[in-house]
């Protein structure tokens, strides 16, 4: 951690710990609570009353997470559906990876040229600025509802997102590595191979890692757009059409058993590979 | 180790190490897409074609620019509504984590206690809040605030607990040798340490609330999503176009500015 609060000595006699970070940061800060207050003061509330609007949330809440239920689903199908979304999860995972693995070479300023790595840089911006639902509700109307639409939405952001993660991964390798290698005659896909793979995969599993666990949480949230069937379509039908605040706290809690399980197998897998590397 | 392996064995373990985890992913993926029911090639062999009907489609044209003012208006009360909630959660976060982190916990249980609310709140899915909310709070741009601000709360919090674990103990502990009180241990000694970090997640969660903004609005009827999802659903594809392109400008001037603020404070 850098610390940067000396003053210069050249300075007059009147010492300041008060440097242009420090000043920096005050006024974003500052500014940023101005727009909160003015937003807050602004906002659009549509006549609520507050007490009416908490005790019914008081009340949801208790019918969700006291008295969880199937509703009018069966066990079977919302397990069916929940390994559905699981599935999701794990394909676009993996289907970006192998693509961003191959684009982030291309990506990564000690192994490209610059024009092409600042081409795909900016390119990869641009996808990950589009929300993912708006990618997967895009390729429903291309290729009609399924989950194929999802699969390709969800993945098109992934690989934007693996790109970036994975690119600066790559060039964290020393620049002096690279060059040794290539003086050395040692060709272009041997030194990612040999070289700078085996170095990095900690980063890019972790990166992978996290990448699925923002893919499962996307896949129930688009499950309702695209029509998948999967348990965000089940969670979207019982919260949005049926109220049934039972099923909904069923599925909740599923959901929480998953990301519980997720959990242990991220620390588990940084455990592993710290002990190894 | 006992022996050191020959050169020869150690590739040789290392290829076939490589190749059973080949196997292994291949073999996830193909049961994940029997089970998704998703024909990897036919899938992507659309994709091009998919790209070439959304830059016919999508494309704003001269007629779009007439909804501009509407957008524009709904995009600006979206950013309003996202630097809100990040900021109002972050200051709920940092009261959390200052009780649940490690070196400032006032007692061992308080950290149980905020670990297992935040995970809790972090793991309910943007739908269920989204759904919960709207069914009490109506359809207003509170409702979706309220999303924005739980999703946010959730996460700032483990984020911020963590970024206190990882200062140096030993600074608090002089802190606390010279007779330094509770509230200036924290005040004075862990807040001006990691008001950089703690900015710089500020400033990535207001990015990922515009983006997740999206969402929330497409559920419950407010700011742009509401918009996209009205001009989508009636065919106007591109004022939908334009949406898309107006919010991936924004999210990248955001991203840009925010790169820039991270520098200066560094």
């Amino acid at each position: 951690m850098k610390t940067v609060k000396q003053a210069p000595i050249s300075l007059p006699p009147k010492l300041s710990l008060l440097t242009r970070p420090r000043r920096i940061l005050r006024t974003v800060l500052g500014g940023l609570t101005l727009i909160t207050l003015y937003a807050l003061l602004t906002l659009n509330t549509a006549g609520l009353k507050i007490s009416s609007a908490m005790s019914s949330l008081g009340n949801n809440l208790n019918i969700m997470f006291l008295h969880p239920g199937v509703g009018q689903d069966t066990w079977s199908l919302l397990l069916r559906a929940l390994v559905t979304s699981i599935s999701l999860g794990l394909l676009t995972t993996i289907l970006g990876a192998l693509f961003a693995f191959f684009i982030a070479m291309g990506a990564a300023r000690n192994l490209a040229p610059a024009w092409l790595a600042n081409t795909i840089k900016a390119a990869m911006a641009f996808i990950r600025a589009i929300p993912t639902i708006l990618w997967v509700l895009i390729y429903s109307v291309v290729m009609g509802l399924g989950a194929s639409a999802a699969v390709v939405g969800l993945t098109f952001h992934s690989i934007a997102y693996l790109v970036k993660a994975y690119s600066e991964s790559i060039e964290a390798t020393p620049a002096e590595t690279i060059e040794a290698l290539k003086a050395s005659g040692v060709r272009f896909w041997p030194i990612v191979f040999q070289a700078i793979l085996p170095s990095i995969i900690p980063a890019l599993l972790s990166w992978t890692f996290i990448r699925f666990e923002i893919n499962f949480a996307n896949a129930v949230a688009v499950g309702a757009a695209a029509g998948a069937n999967d348990i965000g379509y089940y969670l979207f039908m019982a919260s949005g059409f049926y109220f049934n605040f039972h099923e909904v706290g069923l599925i909740v809690y599923l959901l929480l058993a998953v990301a519980v399980v997720l959990e242990i197998i991220s620390i588990q897998l940084r455990g592993h590979y710290l002990k190894q590397n | 180790m006992p022996t050191k392996p020959t050169p020869q064995q150690f590739f040789r373990r290392r290829n076939r190490q490589l190749l059973i985890i080949l196997l292994i992913l291949i073999g996830i993926y193909w049961l994940s897409m029997v089970l998704v029911n998703f024909q990897t090639m036919s899938s992507l062999a659309q994709v091009p074609a998919g790209l070439i009907w959304l830059a016919k489609n999508f494309i704003p044209t001269q007629r779009s620019l007439s909804y501009l003012g509407a957008i524009s208006f709904q995009l600006w009360r979206t950013l309003l509504v996202s630097i809100a909630s990040t900021i109002c959660a972050g200051l709920f976060s940092l009261f959390f984590a200052v009780l649940g982190a490690k070196p400032t916990a006032p007692a061992p249980y308080w950290r149980v206690i905020v670990r297992l609310g935040a995970s809790l709140v972090r793991n309910i899915p943007v739908v269920a809040w989204s759904m919960i909310l709207l069914f009490s709070f109506k359809q207003s741009d509170f409702t979706g605030f309220l999303a924005l601000f739980f999703m946010t709360l959730g996460y700032l919090t483990r984020a911020f607990t963590e970024t206190i674990e990882d200062l140096d103990p030993e600074k608090l502990n002089a802190l606390r040798a010279v007779g330094a009180t509770y509230l200036q241990c924290v005040f004075c000694g862990v807040l001006p340490e990691v008001a950089t970090t703690l900015m710089s997640w500020l400033l990535y969660m207001i990015e990922n609330n515009l983006r997740d903004a999206t969402l929330v609005g497409i559920l419950t009827g407010t700011g742009i999503g509401f918009l996209f999802n009205y001009y989508f659903k009636s065919f106007r594809y591109d004022a939908a176009g334009l949406i898309v392109l107006l919010i991936a400008v924004l999210v990248i001037a955001l991203e840009l500015t925010s790169t820039r603020i991270r520098k200066a404070i560094a």
